[in-house]
């Protein structure tokens, strides 16, 4: 591969990263304020300022090390086209439900997705991907005991978790949607969505919830469900609407100091 | 599991016997002293009381006040403000925490505090019931709101009573992030373009009364100021609070080239006070009586709010009961 495709490719998968980020932290923020119990909304923000900072973080490699914009304007002024996030993460806020189950499911991708960057060629993204996994461990072990206390909690609390799985999981497997900036050096989509299942499938099923998916001959996990895919289609509304209200102001006059 | 705190009421351990005079005798010569009255200590009904309400309000204003910034989260302009913002916004829910911690050690749970905030029997801060309209209005209410907040409660940080003292301590020390935060946005605005300046300007002109009233009615209307201030409950009057943040703000907001709306607003130079034209204290009072334009608004959001998280904490509640098993 040239160094030219090399870079695409790089570069396609830094705006997937931080683009997802960005979106996770700005619909984690809509909970600050009015979560369910005084102590979750404080968590909740914590995450949420903890993905805006890995957003602004990828992009500023992607700033530094590959020719792009500064990063509020990568953020601020960029066409909902370009955005490169998954569906998943623009999705609007709606109950904590669905909200535990997101992060759920984000970060368990998260964390098979760092373990993979942490010795990826590119050497900034490594460096990211190893100082980012102490971090989203914790926001794992935050989704993993939400999940597992509503889903044996009360029968009310499992059936809100289990509609919140459906809903999302589609959702979910977009996560892995293959690059368009041609395969990744680190790894390919396929095998880090192979370790997510994996990783997700056994903590549902002991949860009492019933997974979308089914174990192979092999012992392997299987989605019974499609993916859906959208970091590269028509901007889904959800993206739009996101894109809408965190450009509002900073589009007001994208010249000036805000 | 601390998410549901059922108190119970704590024990006075200093309950020797004596009676209320006696004790009220020792209890004054304690606060006169500089000693902290802690929770298991004897103290007055009326302080207990008055401590509830001040404090109870206190952590409401924070819940409530979390809401007119929230909305802004959305749409903060870079990644340094929509980071500082959240930050912020968060900072004021874990001071509603540990406020209505300190309201707890007098007795009072924290399911009853948030029943009557949102039954509207219990107060907050006034301010907060009017609508940010701008990005600006965050960059003043986050400087000068806060800036107001601070002096207040770096005096009542001196007070009598050890568990408010102490988080004030904390809230006083974060909230002066807050004001930097605020300030920053205000100078940028200040010194960016003419529409950026308008646009602060604007803001100022709408949020300057109610930040005048924040302070409270001027002390002429303020009963039970004497017996407060000699418990260590109140530290100065609230007119004397006022002229303190005229002091250190009016100059800095003229330094940034803005015009205070109230002509009659100047530092007498005989008496060495400010004079200014007092806000409507009768719309005050209408607003704090639930009529100002976002009292229904703000307990609508908590209330839904509450609602919406009733199944989780009831959910919670189940868990916790599941995990409780007797050691075999």
């Amino acid at each position: 591969m040239s160094d030219h495709t090399q870079d695409a490719a790089t570069i396609d998968l830094l705006f997937r990263l931080a683009d997802d980020e960005l979106m996770m932290g700005h619909r984690n923020a809509e909970w600050t304020g009015v979560g369910p119990v005084l102590e979750e909304d404080i968590a909740f923000s914590s995450m949420a300022q903890d993905e805006l900072g890995h957003a602004f973080a990828y992009y500023t490699v992607l700033h530094e090390h590959l020719g792009q914009d500064n990063p509020d304007t990568l953020a601020f002024r960029r066409e909902a086209a370009d955005f490169r996030n998954a569906r998943l993460t623009a999705l609007p806020r709606s109950d904590w439900a669905a909200a535990v189950m997101r992060q759920f499911l984000y970060d368990a991708a998260e964390q098979v997705r760092l373990e993979h960057y942490s010795s990826h060629p590119f050497a900034p993204l490594a460096q990211l991907a190893r100082k980012f996994r102490g971090e989203e461990k914790y926001h794992l072990m935050h989704g993993k005991s939400w999940v597992m206390r509503l889903g044996s909690a009360t029968e009310d609390s499992r059936a809100r978790l289990q509609a919140a799985l459906e809903a999302l999981w589609p959702h979910a497997l977009g996560l892995f949607e293959p690059g368009q900036g041609g395969e990744d050096a680190g790894a390919s989509e396929a095998a880090l969505c192979a370790g997510w299942l994996a990783q997700v499938c056994p903590l549902l099923v002991s949860s009492s919830l019933q997974v979308p998916a089914e174990r192979t001959a092999k012992g392997q996990w299987q989605s019974r469900v499609a993916a859906v895919y959208g970091r590269y289609a028509e901007p889904a509304p959800e993206r739009v609407a996101l894109l809408d209200a965190m450009q509002k102001v900073y589009r007001l006059d994208p010249n000036a100091d805000w | 599991m601390t998410l549901m705190n059922p108190l119970v009421r704590p024990v006075i351990t200093d309950d020797d016997g004596r009676s209320e005079d006696e004790k009220l005798v020792t209890f004054e010569a304690r606060v006169a002293a500089g000693e902290k009255i802690e929770p298991t200590d004897w103290m007055p009904d009326r302080y207990r009381q008055q401590l509830i309400r001040m404090v109870q309000n206190h952590g409401n204003s924070e819940i409530v006040g979390a809401l007119p910034e929230r909305e802004w989260i959305p749409h903060a302009p870079t990644f340094k403000r929509k980071l500082a913002l959240t930050a912020k916004v968060q900072d004021e829910v874990g001071h509603a925490q540990l406020l209505y911690r300190v309201v707890e050690t007098l007795g009072k749970p924290r399911e009853v505090i948030i029943e009557e905030l949102l039954n509207g029997t219990a107060k907050y801060s006034n301010v907060f019931n009017y609508p940010p309209e701008t990005w600006a209005d965050v960059g003043i209410i986050a400087w000068l709101i806060d800036a107001a907040a601070i002096i207040r409660q770096m005096l009542l940080r001196e007070g009598s009573y050890g568990p408010y003292s102490r988080a004030l301590k904390r809230i006083c020390y974060e909230e002066s992030f807050h004001l930097k935060h605020g300030h920053d946005i205000c100078v940028t605005l200040a010194t960016g373009t003419q529409f950026q300046r308008d646009m602060l300007q604007d803001a100022l002109n709408r949020w300057w009364n109610p930040i005048v009233g924040f302070f409270g009615p001027p002390d002429r209307a303020s009963v039970h100021t004497d017996e407060l201030m000699r418990w260590r409950v109140k530290l100065k009057t609230n007119d004397a609070i006022r002229q303190q943040f005229f002091d250190q703000y009016v100059p800095r907001i003229w330094e940034l080239g803005l015009s205070i709306p109230d002509p009659e607003l100047r530092k007498d130079d005989e008496s060495g006070r400010w004079l200014y034209t007092e806000p409507d204290w009768e719309e005050f009072k209408r607003v704090i009586k639930g009529h100002g334009p976002c009292n229904a608004e703000r307990i609508a959001v908590r209330r839904l709010a509450h609602e919406e998280g009733e199944w989780v904490r009831r959910a919670l509640a189940a868990a916790a009961n599941d995990q409780a098993v007797p050691v075999q």
